[in-house]
């Protein structure tokens, strides 16, 4: 089949009210039936099982809809949307498809119904399910346990700065180890959370060859240090040679090294973060592990070794009934005989020094054990050709990006092939255009694409881009994103002011995103709303 | 292939850095100079360069056309390079005229590059000469070097004008070559916040002290050097910066030992930590603080080594010029090697906002004091505060 690249795009345009617009008073979907007698008698009046603090005073404003103006009304908005089924090789978060299956696997009764407190006895099922990957991930990392419950890959990195200072502060060193050292270059949730949990941070600078120096690392630790968090690869696609020596640098001063390991789409099955020396280290299943990103449930996967282990928050899935020939470091978990039958059954346990929970109970068990799902379907020697593809398809993009005028490789000395991905600017294109790599973005959404993600570190490359193919799509998608791209970039030199103005195919226009850069107009909590606009 | 570069210094460059001046723009601030006893200090980075484009045996048939004295000859013959001599009349003191005269005769003369020595009101007078039709290149020996023309140190001034000429004679002959160029930014100070150079200025003040305004006066063409020799223009601060520096500068000022002297350098960040204790800095010098009060403001070399000798301790809080990653040795020369030799490598504090840092091309803090000092302790890595419980490593080297 032939198709005339890019494709002619134009988002469908309902002219659609809020949905406090729509409806009628006293409309309704679903008309609930009164409380038999008999329940409430067992059960007591249901507004009294609210806190009385947390109960309205007056009802909700609620829109009043028939069911079938409710479906209309999103089927509307989500046809207004790119729905997240055109091509995104949106970067610095690895994008993945998430299977069809994967969702009807949650449905199930048996996961869709579980309550968290209800016994282990009756959902040994899925606690089989979160030891089984606990087993996987030990043999991607190497490391000696995983927990699940962080909500994601900022929530773990916090979870490593929690477990070292409880590490540390078990040592007596906690007063004496007060610092943190991470690079510019890694992502931001890592001095973050090192700062959140009280520690000071130290930053190593990129160098010449686009990466932090062991010498800098080597004046940057001593008898202060409790922690290193790194990635590598970083989001320019940069792999750290140096990496093991840099962790021995680290333990030889007493501190502890942690390996987020949210590029680890680039080295699956390619490397151990355990025999790398790391103490720790991080996956998405959100996004490396196939359970989708953004907007949903997410899963920071955190590893430790037995050193860290007792640390870790519960609960904790143990199997009970196991023979000690079932050690699982000896193996994957193929050749577990018995497992959740014959006896064997899981438990849950409290870790004796446990920091206290990050999150609720075991985690997101849906992203769980869609995870687990992939794991399976991809196999050992799958997750590994994964990671070769998706170098193979980077370095793919890498060659045709590098041909397109006014786009510039960050690091552009570095001529090392990078990895999974690689940061580009757009900085030339907009010093000869003044269009920026924003306006690049929406212009492309024009052409049916999803817009690109810019950096984490926008001050280290000026007008950045961070495109990462991954292992999923085919190079017919790939070469439309990047066609596209060439497109606008010559359009951005011809007709600049088409390419500042766009999107003009999308159903709205530009949106003012000034407000969130501007820290007095930022409300995280209710509280916070509630003060900054004065409300009672 | 015969080669032929062009040679002038400012004689008058640089002298009011060490006394505490802020520059050596215009006939008051030179006489303000010498009767604070500055003593000339352009000749000498001027012939450190010479001496090391003269040891470059790769750059062959080497002529030096140069200006008439105090602006050069007698520097270039003593390097051992061969001379041509300009024949332009120049004043006694020099002025800025003359810088223009001179470079004006060595751009009609033909030369593949001019080298001169000074600082930013130099650079603007030589651009205003010459333009684009000849590559510049300046070694530095000014206060303030703010403009991209300047090599990181005379040494590398010496050298990178050795590569360009050796890279002009394998480049065909007779052709232009844009790409052994690239074009930078030449800035000096704006009306209001100095003078242009020496002898051109009208309302220079007699004080190192003012605003921090610098426009750009043009775009010159410099040899291209990709290792980080050449140093960037001075860049401002992104904005969010801010908020952080005015916390880091709360954190510095509540950390202050009653009993020490702090020297307080130059620059925008440093001035917020004597905001933050209620204190006016000159900002463009250095200022002298102890027991939480003013003790010297816009001190030179001079004062400085007075006031030591009345405290136990001295401790230095130093900021980073952005663009160029200058920590000592452009702006604050009266922190001179007498001065630094008595500080400790411990109690030197630098302060900057992390973008500046990240900023950096190569991403290195510079120090430039002269030969007769190398102290050891300023080289190799050394943490920068950019934000409260927040440091940045960074290396320091020439």
């Amino acid at each position: 089949m032939s198709m005339d690249r890019p494709r002619r795009y134009h988002a469908a345009v309902w002219d659609e009210p809020l949905v406090h617009e729509i409806g009628h008073p006293g409309r309704r979907g679903v008309v609930v039936p009164e409380v038999e007698p008999d329940v409430a008698a067992v059960a007591g009046d249901a507004a009294e099982l609210v806190a009385p603090a947390a109960r309205r005073r007056r009802p909700p404003s609620l829109p009043e809809l028939s069911e079938w103006e409710v479906l209309r009304h999103y089927l509307h908005l989500s046809q207004q949307t790119l729905g997240m089924m055109g091509i995104s090789l949106f970067g610095t978060c690895t994008m993945k498809y998430n299977p069809a299956l994967s969702e009807s696997l949650i449905s199930l009764p048996q996961v869709r119904e579980v309550h968290p407190l209800q016994h282990e006895e009756t959902m040994q099922g899925l606690l089989e399910i979160v030891y089984r990957l606990d087993l996987a991930l030990r043999e991607l990392s190497g490391m000696d346990r995983f927990v699940f419950q962080p909500g994601g890959g900022a929530d773990a990195a916090w979870l490593h700065a929690c477990i070292t200072r409880a590490y540390h502060a078990a040592r007596g060193e906690l007063a004496q180890r007060n610092e943190i050292v991470t690079t510019i270059q890694a992502h931001p949730c890592n001095s973050a959370t090192a700062a959140a949990a009280g520690f000071k941070v130290v930053t190593l600078p990129l160098e010449e060859n686009g990466r932090a120096s062991l010498d800098a690392l080597r004046a940057a630790v001593s008898e202060r240090t409790a922690a290193l968090m790194v990635n590598n690869p970083d989001d320019m696609g940069i792999y750290n040679p140096d990496i093991a020596e840099w962790v021995q640098t680290v333990h030889a001063a007493g501190g502890l090294c942690f390996y987020d390991h949210a590029n680890f789409n680039g080295v699956m099955g390619k490397l151990r973060a355990g025999e790398l020396g790391f103490d720790a280290c991080m996956f998405m299943l959100h996004k490396t592990f196939g359970a989708p990103k953004g907007n949903g449930p997410a899963v920071g996967a955190y590893g430790c070794t037995e050193r860290l282990a007792p640390y870790l928050p519960g609960p904790l899935v143990e199997p009970v009934g196991l023979d000690g020939d079932l050690d699982p470091s000896r193996g994957g978990t193929e050749d577990l005989p018995g497992f959740g039958r014959d006896g064997v059954r899981f438990r849950l346990v409290e870790p004796e020094a446990g920091v206290g929970r990050v999150r609720e109970y075991l985690g997101n068990l849906p992203q769980v054990l869609k995870a687990y799902a992939w794991v399976r379907a991809m196999g050992a020697e799958g997750i590994d050709e994964a990671s070769d593809l998706s170098v193979l398809m980077s370095n793919y993009v890498d060659a045709r990006l590098r041909s397109i005028r006014g786009v510039t490789r960050s690091n552009p000395e570095v001529g090392a092939y990078r990895m999974e991905m690689c940061r580009y600017s757009l900085e030339t294109l907009t010093q000869e255009t003044g269009v920026r790599a924003v306006d690049v973005q929406n212009r492309m959404t024009d052409f049916g694409i999803d817009a690109f993600w810019l950096s984490h570190e926008p001050w280290i490359v000026p007008e950045p881009f961070t495109p990462e193919v991954g292992e999923l799509w085919s190079k017919e998608d790939v070469d439309e994103w990047i066609d596209v791209l060439a497109l606008v970039c010559a359009e951005a030199y011809e007709h600049p002011e088409v390419v500042r103005t766009a999107p003009h195919r999308q159903v709205t226009h530009r949106i003012d995103t000034g407000p969130l850069d501007d820290p007095a107009r930022w409300a995280t909590t209710w509280r916070a709303y509630r003060a900054k606009h004065r409300m009672p | 292939m015969r080669r032929f570069v062009g040679f002038l210094v400012n004689p008058l460059a640089g002298m009011g850095g060490r006394v505490g001046l802020g520059g050596s723009d215009g006939e008051q601030r030179v006489a303000e100079a010498h009767r604070r006893g500055a003593q000339p200090v352009a000749p000498a980075r001027a012939s450190r360069a010479l001496h090391r484009l003269a040891a470059r045996r790769d750059v062959g048939d080497l002529t030096v056309a140069v200006a008439p004295d105090p602006m050069g000859a007698e520097l270039a013959e003593a390097s051992g390079l061969r001379t041509q001599p300009l024949a332009v009349p120049i004043g006694s003191p020099t002025t800025a005229a003359d810088t223009v005269a001179v470079a004006r005769a060595a751009a009609a003369a033909g030369v593949d590059l001019l080298l001169f020595a000074g600082g930013d009101g130099t650079a603007a007078d030589v651009l205003a000469a010459v333009g684009q039709s000849t590559p510049l290149l300046g070694i530095p020996a000014g206060v303030k070097m703010r403009s991209g023309v300047f090599a990181a140190s005379p040494e590398a001034a010496g050298d990178l004008a050795a590569d360009h000429l050796v890279r002009l004679a394998r480049a065909p002959v007779g052709e232009v070559h844009p790409e052994l160029l690239v074009p930078t930014e030449v800035i000096d100070a704006a009306p209001g916040g100095g003078g242009a150079s020496t002898g051109g200025g009208g309302a220079a003040p007699t004080g190192g002290g003012g605003s921090m305004q610098s426009a750009l006066v043009g775009v010159a063409l410099v040899p291209r050097a990709g290792d980080g020799r050449l140093i960037g223009p001075k860049s401002s601060s992104a904005l969010g910066s801010s908020s952080a520096l005015d916390a880091l500068a709360e954190a510095v000022a509540s950390e202050l030992d009653p009993d020490t002297l702090y020297l307080v350098g130059p620059g925008t960040t440093t001035a917020r930590v004597l905001a933050a204790l209620g204190l006016e800095a000159s900002t463009l010098g250095v200022d002298a603080v102890a027991g939480g009060e003013l003790v010297g403001h816009d001190v030179g070399e001079q004062e400085i080594l007075g006031l030591l000798d009345g405290y136990p301790r001295t401790k230095l809080i130093l900021g980073v010029i952005g663009g160029q990653g200058m920590l000592l040795g452009r702006g604050n020369q009266q922190l001179s090697p007498r001065v630094l030799a008595r500080v400790s490598p411990e109690d030197v504090t630098i302060l900057s906002s992390a973008d500046k840092l990240v900023a950096l091309r190569p991403a290195l803090l510079r120090v430039d004091v002269g030969v007769e000092a190398p102290f050891p302790w300023l080289a190799g890595y050394r943490r920068v505060r950019v934000a409260p419980r927040r440091d940045m490593l960074m290396r320091v080297g020439a």
